[in-house]
């Protein structure tokens, strides 16, 4: 049975659109992105600021507030025997609520600002441990301590009671870790995990995470805009660009061969160790449009070397250009190039 | 708590002496002759120069004597310590009155923030600050008491006395601090940790309620001492509105017929409780942001 399982995608996101409505107009934050992702796998997601990555995240959790509102696409989730439409819940409903913190948990970006300044990190640790695992108080606070212990924070007997301003940041994003993976949930999303912390602390928590992975058995979707951080965690890695896939591919593969004028783009603006010294890093020429105001045919086609009258008319499609190799360029498509 | 203490009685000692007139001769009244003033000056240190007066002034205050009534002759604690009661009492309903229906409100408010619902109980705060404790007092009077003559116009009998005066000072409040309410919810709402919350499942009840209350409660807090503050400096007009038997009426009352030891009593019993107040608020700070209780020297 388990065999047969782990096959089958843990989550299944299909044409998924969360646009935010306002004064100033649409903003089309997500606009037809299809994904899945299976069991003990890690999904990383790349892309700059706005490019539709968190919202993407929150969407699965159906934390998008108002004025944002998922427009249509399903995001189907295998919970056991059955699949869930998640897109169809209620988000404040009570099947979702047991879903969220208890099957799919979040990390957040933030460690100084997600957790609550008021409580003490075991507060708000066996809090999820006793709304969704029915624990008492002391089994939960037993529990809370091994996940601190799991993610490596000494002696936990005594930070269980600390609040968080009086843990650094790289503590308090493993309390965020541990909270997160407190009820051992099958699919963790985790939102810049790593962004806020200097380099030493994050290799410790990509570590970690993906120790922590191996043993709860647990799916990642991985947000980040650090091409070296996806390198080091995920299995696949697709990479957004104004709320579109442009590029999916196994992690080898789009670091062996990114196909996307955009994944090229970013692989070459990471500094070398071996580069020329004095040489400038290339850079992506101009800025990322508004989201009110999308281009025309590609998206891309304003900041890309390689535009052609084509990719200004029309939009490519996300095609297989290699085996597992997505990417959505007109330059890969073989019948128009 | 106790510099300030000091310093209150000081510049009460000293506002008392520049204010012009002669105590003695207050005392003795207009007819009477230079001897019997003189005596009076005498029997009551004023002849006295001003640091050894001072010095009397603080010992007997520190033990708790605060003078003679000039006209009653009864000390001056007997005769507000009661007093001090009815107004506490009063301040201590209406704001609590005000503390329930502006948490009730405010929280509403930010919940359904930005439809008819924030944009309906935003409107009644904004009437009921604009609207003076004087005005909505006489006008509950004037509907209540005179019209429908369910409640009495003022005194202190039974439990129905209470209900107009704390209701019109707690709505007051109410108005102010439901705004507070509302800005500081907003606000807390709007924290990542909120998004946490959510994130780990719990009902938005259990969001608002603990995590994003107990944020939003430091300048609750803050602006509902200074609203107790308020309502007892307030006490001035409202008891005399009420004929609430209170230390506000017995110090306008005092003030009046300049009797001066019974209106330093009662100013300085105001300062007081404006002091314990203020250190109640700094205490409530500590016990609900751990952040200034670890930051304390």
């Amino acid at each position: 049975m388990s065999v047969a399982h782990s096959d089958e995608p843990l989550i299944e996101v299909e044409d998924l659109r969360t646009y935010f409505h306002s004064e100033a107009g649409i903003a089309k934050a997500v606009d037809g992105i299809s994904f899945a992702v299976r069991r003990k796998k890690t999904l990383g997601v790349v892309g700059e600021s706005g490019c539709g990555k968190s919202v993407t995240a929150r969407s699965i959790m159906r934390l998008i507030r108002p004025p944002g509102k998922i427009e249509s696409g399903s995001i189907r989730y295998r919970r056991g025997e059955e699949t869930l439409e998640l897109a169809g819940l209620d988000p404040k409903g009570r099947t979702l609520r047991e879903i969220r913190g208890a099957e799919i948990a979040m990390i957040f970006q933030e460690p100084m600002t997600s957790l609550n300044p008021v409580f003490t990190i075991g507060e708000q640790i066996t809090e999820v441990i006793r709304l969704h695992l029915g624990a008492g108080r002391g089994e939960a606070r037993r529990r809370a301590i091994d996940m601190l212990n799991a993610v490596a924070i000494p002696s936990p007997h005594q930070r269980i009671d600390d609040y968080p301003h009086q843990l650094s940041g790289g503590m308090r994003q493993r309390a965020m870790i541990a909270m997160a993976l407190s009820c051992h949930p099958s699919l963790l999303i985790a939102d810049e995990p790593t962004t806020a912390l200097d380099v030493t602390i994050q290799a410790q928590v990509i570590r970690l995470m993906r120790d922590l992975q191996r043993e709860f058995e647990a799916a990642i979707i991985f947000i980040t805009h650090d091409l070296g951080v996806v390198a080091g965690i995920a299995d696949e890695v697709m990479v957004m660009y104004l709320g579109e896939i442009v590029e999916r591919a196994p992690v080898r593969d789009l670091f062996r061969d990114p196909k996307h004028p955009y994944t090229q783009g970013l692989m070459t603006s990471i500094p070398s160790l071996n580069g020329a010294r004095k040489q400038r890093l290339p850079v992506i020429e101009g800025n990322v449009p508004s989201p009110f105001d999308l281009p025309r045919g590609c998206r891309f086609h304003p900041r890309c070397a390689h535009a052609s009258e084509l990719c200004r008319e029309r939009a490519p499609l996300l095609l297989e250009a290699a085996p597992e190799h997505h990417v959505a360029c007109h330059l890969q498509d073989p019948e128009l190039a | 708590m106790v510099p300030a203490g000091l310093l209150l009685v000081t510049f009460l000692f000293g506002l008392f002496h520049f204010i012009p007139g002669d105590p003695a001769l207050l005392l003795a009244g207009d007819n009477a002759s230079a001897e019997v003033v003189e005596g009076i000056r005498r029997a009551y240190g004023f002849d006295q120069p001003l640091p050894v007066q001072y010095w009397t002034y603080m010992k007997k205050v520190l033990q708790g004597d605060l003078g003679v009534s000039n006209f009653s002759r009864e000390p001056v604690t007997a005769l507000i310590l009661p007093r001090i009661f009815n107004t506490a009492q009063l301040a201590f309903w209406s704001m609590g009155f005000a503390m329930v229906v502006s948490l009730i409100l405010g929280c509403c408010s930010a919940m359904f923030w930005n439809t008819w619902i924030d944009k309906l109980i935003t409107g009644i705060a904004l009437l009921g600050i604009c609207t003076p404790v004087f005005v909505s007092g006489l006008f509950g009077i004037f509907l209540f008491s005179v019209k429908l003559g369910l409640l009495p116009t003022g005194g202190l009998d039974s439990w129905r006395s209470f209900v107009l005066p704390v209701v019109t000072l707690g709505a007051f409040q109410a108005a102010v601090l439901t705004r507070m309410v509302r800005a500081s919810m907003v606000e807390a709402l709007g924290q990542d940790y909120i998004e946490t919350a959510r994130a780990k499942g719990l009902a938005e009840t259990a969001v608002v309620f603990k995590h994003a209350l107990r944020n939003a409660m430091l300048p609750i807090v803050t602006l509902f001492g200074l609203g107790f503050g308020a309502t007892l400096g307030g006490s001035v007009v409202t008891e005399t509105i009420f004929t609430w038997p209170g230390l506000g009426r017995t110090m306008v009352e005092s003030i009046l017929s300049r009797d001066l030891p019974v209106t330093q009593g009662a100013l300085l019993l105001f300062a007081f409780m404006f002091i314990g107040i203020n250190l109640v608020v700094d205490l409530l700070y500590a016990a609900i942001d751990p952040r200034i209780r670890f930051d304390a020297p």
